[in-house]
């Protein structure tokens, strides 16, 4: 963080979002805010807003109304998403999507920090210091021996730390990450367990996850979402004990 | 899939079109009528007009035709045995003969072999007096207001008594207001300016150009200086009727307009609806539909080959079988070709494009690469006059018609079938739909089809409005994908008002911007459009069209 | 086993072997027409030069396609527009060169504008009687259209199938256009009867050859031009696009902007190659502009292979030389043999001619 940032200012502040598609309320007077250097996980049964949410934050989606800002002067509402990216906040998707057809070290390549412009593509070159952060990144995330393959042929968990991956080569002040352990071997959650862990403190991260397991072994903090609007928050003991909770996600 | 109680009617349509007219038994009347149209052989110009009088009043159903056969020349009489013929015309050789008491064809004959019953002008006009006056008293009321029109051209003296005559009989309210307005004009050349300004007030009920022109004369100054019309509360009355035949005038031709537009926007609705299915159900870029189109218009020709004598009937007959052939050409393109390309819709373009050149060059193999003429029916032709300022081309009303019939039978295959449930089922969540046991492969061959049977049914259509060639699909493949995205993509509503606005649109345009114009302008106006909704008028909602 | 930069290595070869040919072309053409007498077997005519330009200047065209559909996933069926726009261009410097020549004998207006009565000319004429100014408009033209249209377009994030149908009106209603008379651009007849270019008459083979030989010199800058883009960063963020473009996105890449740009780049080079087209086959008309022409070209891409670029150029080459040689040799069974060959490349050759010819590169 910089010196800059005052401790207790929050990273990210979503204040009384509301989304609607024909008629449905997918955002309801959503509050919430994330600290800086935070973990914090969001969990919800299915349609409760995560996505969205994340959509908004994204500039993927506009909201009817609330206010979304990324610290305290970057109003994300009047962002186009690459501006928003560029503000540093970098987004993992639920599906992994790298792209297949570019090798393990283009698709870092293409995530580098630096000049997004065509003419600037055209003429880019990778420098040593770029060579060397690439190099790191895939040390990272586990794959730097497959860094000349297609991205196509990594397995599934690979792919997500790939994504994982080139956020973290944009160097994002927020992280958000949709599900990275859908589809995982226990070994890999495992693994993205401790990647996430690591990053904790250098980034604030927001992790959207319904494998209760991974959000245990991970979370410091947990915030319950359901239809739009937050139902609980605190820790994963203090969410599960709350009646609330029971009745709409954990439904024992 | 189709209702068997089409055929039926199809087959009903068919007995009554082609039952021919029960020929009446010949009469006592038809005796005499052919004996004094035999007197006419020799008789002086001054007995024919005698003559001419006694077939008048003899009432026979023939006497129109024969005394205007007799009028334009074309009455004979063989010289072999002395009969009369009325012949089709007469520049034809041989000549077409017809008899003139049934008045059906009688074969041809060589023209020297006959001899012309002569006329001259008194003559002339005495039987065009006399045809006149018999066609006013026809039962028909159409015939009478043929007549009052006819007679109108010509506001002489005999004529104008003629009309008074009749007026005083006359009890169709039409043909009275017809007469009332021929009158009216005849007497706005009158001495009395209350008889006038009486007339103007007639004249301003009317729609009519002429009455308007006419109406307008009035208003003109003489090369002397004065006023055509000399009374000025008269030409004060016809300035304010001109205004509002004008007015109406123009309330019909927007009407006009409005409904060209509609029928323009049925041809297009027409040519994207079976794309709209295979593109936008199925997601197909279907590059052969204006070929599908072709073969309908190609399956028509053959139909109406087969079945010479009965053009109504053969149009009818070919809706069934364009349906067919198309739809089993585009049943054996999606076993062949289509179904190993789903999910792939750039390459459904390269391969239905590959199929629409086979299809172009197999009807150029079998129908060589002239154009094939097919005809039109009677019914077909002509239009419908609502009054003097609107009137409709049959053509045009029934390809609207036509257009709403097709449309709402998809809407009904789509909402109220099995077949048309399963279609639904298949294209919101294929996976899902075959987990419920439906054969999603048999289903996607049928929507296929149907959507390739409809573009046969819609090249029915073009064969009446269009040259029917090896090039018909290829001038129509743009404008159907137009329409389908204009009307969002998968939605059949969509595309029917999609074409119905773009055709309203470019009717409306077209006077000020001229035909080629108001093209452009409306292609621009869809590009245009297509950047402010990316996804159509209608586009289809939630997260499955996202994914697309 | 895949090196990294496998593909680039397999790329170049690629490009070794047709700027290889390509350079043959312009070589051994000359000479075969110029050197052995028209009597001997190894002479090639002027119809056959001009046949070959044919092919190059469509190869530009499949070039131009490739570049934005094969690896940016943007598939125009438009691109003649921008072709014939080009030849336009080309046109209206050849049509001012006939000078007095016309059958009318105006000094300055083409015989078309006589005929139809005009006293001047249409401001949109001036200058064109100098070859630098019409020269830029070549690319000037086409460029102009690709970017208001592709500005429009990539904006409001129109893709797909829906991009492909609103190139497809535009070249629709471009052609619609140029068949007014009142356009200015001779209506239905376009142009023709043109007489020479920079003061060569274009009868003359040994003009016939230096417009080949600058055809072929064009086509291989372009090729190189084109190769450049996709083997830089740039490229890659294209193919990027072209396999997720959201994500794209959301790595901060201006899609819309890469995609404009290509775009434009890619309407250039069609320009150009209408415009070495026009002086060869000796006319232009609004048919030029006609949708068919325009999917006709991303068929030669479909069947040469799509993201190589030189299969592309190929596949143009190939289609029409076999279209030339059936149209002649069999007419009426070519356009059997045509769609055949397309539903049969698309259903078992979806790398194209050139993925045979290549290995495929298989995973691991």
């Amino acid at each position: 963080m910089s010196g800059k940032a005052k401790l207790r200012d929050k990273r990210l502040y979503l204040e009384d979002l509301t989304v609607s598609f024909d008629g449905f309320k997918a955002l309801n007077d959503l509050s919430l805010y994330v600290d800086p250097g935070e973990l914090l996980c969001i969990i919800g049964p299915n349609g409760a807003g995560k996505t969205t949410m994340m959509d908004v934050v994204t500039g993927k989606t506009r909201p009817d109304s609330g206010t979304a800002w990324f610290g305290q002067d970057i109003d994300l509402l009047r962002l186009s998403e690459a501006e928003i990216v560029g503000a540093g906040i970098g987004r993992k998707f639920q599906k992994p999507t790298v792209f297949e057809q570019l090798t393990v070290f283009e698709n870092l390549e293409l995530a580098l920090a630096g000049s997004r412009s065509f003419l600037k593509a055209l003429r880019a070159r990778i420098s040593p210091a770029q060579q060397g952060r690439i190099d790191e990144i895939l040390e990272i995330v586990g794959l730097s021996k497959e860094r000349g393959l297609p991205a196509r042929v990594l397995s599934h968990g690979q792919k997500q730390w790939l994504e994982i991956g080139m956020l973290l080569m944009q160097d994002p002040e927020l992280l958000l990450v949709d599900e990275p352990v859908a589809g995982m071997t226990p070994q890999e959650i495992e693994r993205t367990a401790e990647l996430l862990l690591s990053l904790e403190g250098e980034h604030s991260i927001v992790v959207v996850e319904h494998d209760m397991h991974f959000v245990r072994s991970i979370a410091r903090r947990v915030t319950v979402l359901h239809e739009g609007q937050v139902i609980a928050e605190g820790d994963m003991d203090k969410v599960q004990k709350d009646p609330r909770v029971i009745e709409v996600y954990l439904g024992v | 899939m189709k209702d068997p109680s089409w055929g039926g009617l199809c087959l009903l349509v068919l007995l009554a079109l082609g039952t021919p007219v029960p020929l009446r038994a010949q009469s006592p009347n038809d005796a005499s009528f052919l004996s004094t149209l035999g007197e006419l052989r020799e008789a002086t110009y001054s007995d024919k007009a005698a003559i001419v009088r006694r077939l008048s009043q003899s009432g026979h159903s023939s006497v129109r035709a024969v005394l205007t056969a007799l009028m334009d020349d074309r009455l004979y009489f063989r010289n072999s045995d002395q009969k009369i013929f009325i012949v089709k015309a007469a520049d034809d050789d041989p000549l077409n003969l017809i008899d003139p008491l049934s008045l059906k064809s009688a074969g041809p004959a060589a023209a020297d072999g006959l001899t012309k019953i002569g006329t001259n002008n008194a003559l002339r006009r005495e039987v065009r007096e006399t045809v006149a006056r018999f066609a006013l008293s026809s039962p028909d009321v159409a015939v009478r207001l043929d007549a009052v029109r006819e007679i109108s051209r010509l506001l002489d003296e005999a004529n104008v008594a003629l009309l008074r005559e009749r007026l005083r009989v006359e009890t169709n309210s039409s043909v009275r207001k017809e007469i009332a307005t021929s009158l009216a004009m005849a007497e706005l050349d009158g001495p009395d300016p209350r008889a006038r300004l009486k007339a103007v007030d007639t004249l301003r009920q009317s729609l009519g150009q002429d009455v308007r022109n006419r109406l307008a004369l009035l208003l003109d100054k003489n090369p002397d200086g004065g006023f055509v019309e000399s009374d000025e509360k008269v030409r004060r009355a016809a300035a304010a009727a001109v205004a509002t035949i004008d007015g109406w005038r123009a309330f019909y031709s927007g009407i006009q307009t409005l409904f060209f537009g509609l029928s323009l926007g049925s041809v297009l609705v027409l040519i994207a609806i079976g794309l709209a299915i295979t593109f936008g159900v199925m997601g197909v870029i279907n590059m052969a539909h204006g070929e599908l189109m072709m073969l309908g218009a190609y399956t028509t020709y053959g139909v109406q080959a087969l079945m010479p004598g009965h053009v109504g009937a053969s149009i009818l007959l070919a809706i069934p079988a364009a349906f067919i052939v198309a739809g089993l050409t585009g049943v054996a393109m999606e076993r062949t070709i289509i179904q190993h390309l789903y999910g792939r819709p750039l390459e459904t373009l390269l391969a239905t494009f590959g199929v629409s050149l086979i299809l172009q060059q197999s009807v150029r193999s079998i129908f060589t690469a002239l154009n094939r003429s097919v005809v039109t029916p009677d019914w077909m032709s002509g239009s419908l006059r609502l009054n003097d300022a609107l009137e409709i081309t049959y053509n045009h009303l029934y390809v609207v018609i036509f257009t709403l019939i097709v449309f709402f039978l998809i809407l009904v295959i789509f909402k109220r079938t099995r077949i048309g449930l399963e279609i639904r089922a298949v294209s919101q969540n294929r996976a899902m739909a075959k987990a419920m046991g439906i054969r999603t492969e048999w289903v996607d061959a049928m929507t296929f089809g149907l959507g390739s049977g409809i573009a046969g049914v819609a090249g029915v259509a073009l064969s009446q409005l269009t040259n029917v060639g090896p090039n018909l699909g290829q001038s129509y493949i743009v404008d159907s994908f137009l329409v389908v995205v204009f009307g969002g993509v998968g939605n059949l509503w969509g595309s029917l008002l999609g074409g119905m606005g773009m055709g309203i649109a470019n009717k409306l345009l077209e006077p000020y911007a001229g035909a080629v114009l108001a093209k452009i302008f409306v292609l621009v106006a869809l590009i245009l459009f297509i950047q402010v909704r990316p996804r159509g008028l209608f586009p289809q909602a939630g997260r499955a069209a996202e994914d697309k | 086993m895949l090196r990294p930069g496998n593909w680039i290595a397999a790329g170049d070869r690629g490009s070794a072997w047709f700027l290889g040919v390509l350079a043959l072309v312009a070589v051994a053409v000359p000479i075969l027409n110029l050197v052995p007498p028209p009597s001997s077997a190894l002479h090639l005519s002027t119809y056959g030069i001009t046949l070959i330009g044919k092919y190059l200047c469509f190869g530009m065209l499949a070039l131009s396609l490739d570049l934005i559909w094969g690896y940016c996933g943007i598939l125009s069926l438009g691109h003649a527009a921008f072709f014939s726009l080009g030849g336009y261009a080309m046109g209206m410097y050849l049509m001012r060169q006939i000078g007095p020549r016309g059958v009318y004998g105006d000094p300055v207006l083409p015989d078309f504008m006589v005929f139809l009565n005009w006293k001047s000319l249409p401001w949109f004429w001036y200058g064109f009687n100098h070859f630098p100014i019409a020269l830029l408009m070549m690319g000037l033209a086409p460029g102009l259209l690709g970017l208001v249209f592709g500005w429009f377009a990539f904006r409001s994030r129109v893709t797909g199938v829906y991009f492909s149908i609103i190139t497809q009106a535009l070249t629709y209603a471009l052609m619609l256009a140029f068949f007014r008379n009142d356009m200015g651009f001779g209506g239905n007849n376009g142009f023709t009867d043109f007489k020479d270019i920079l003061g060569f008459d274009l009868h003359s083979d040994k003009t016939r050859v230096v417009l080949l030989a600058v055809t072929a010199a064009a086509l291989a800058a372009s090729y190189m031009a084109c190769r450049l883009i996709v083997e830089s960063r740039a490229g890659r963020v294209l193919r990027a696009i072209r396999d997720a473009e959201s994500r794209t996105r959301f790595l901060g890449y201006p899609v819309e902007s890469f995609k404009l740009w290509l775009f434009v780049f890619s309407a250039v080079i069609a320009g150009i190659a209408g415009a070495l087209y026009v002086p060869q086959i000796g006319i232009i008309n609004p048919s030029e502009f006609a949708p068919i022409n325009s999917i006709e070209a991303v068929i030669w891409v479909a069947v040469g292979g799509r993201g190589t670029l030189y299969g592309a150029i190929a596949g143009a080459v190939l289609v029409n030389y076999a279209k030339t040689y059936l149209t002649g040799a069999f007419p009426e069974v070519w356009l059997y043999a045509l769609g055949a060959l397309f539903v049969l490349v698309t259903l078992f050759l979806p790398r194209g001619i050139i993925g045979l010819v290549t290995a495929p590169d298989k995973d691991k």
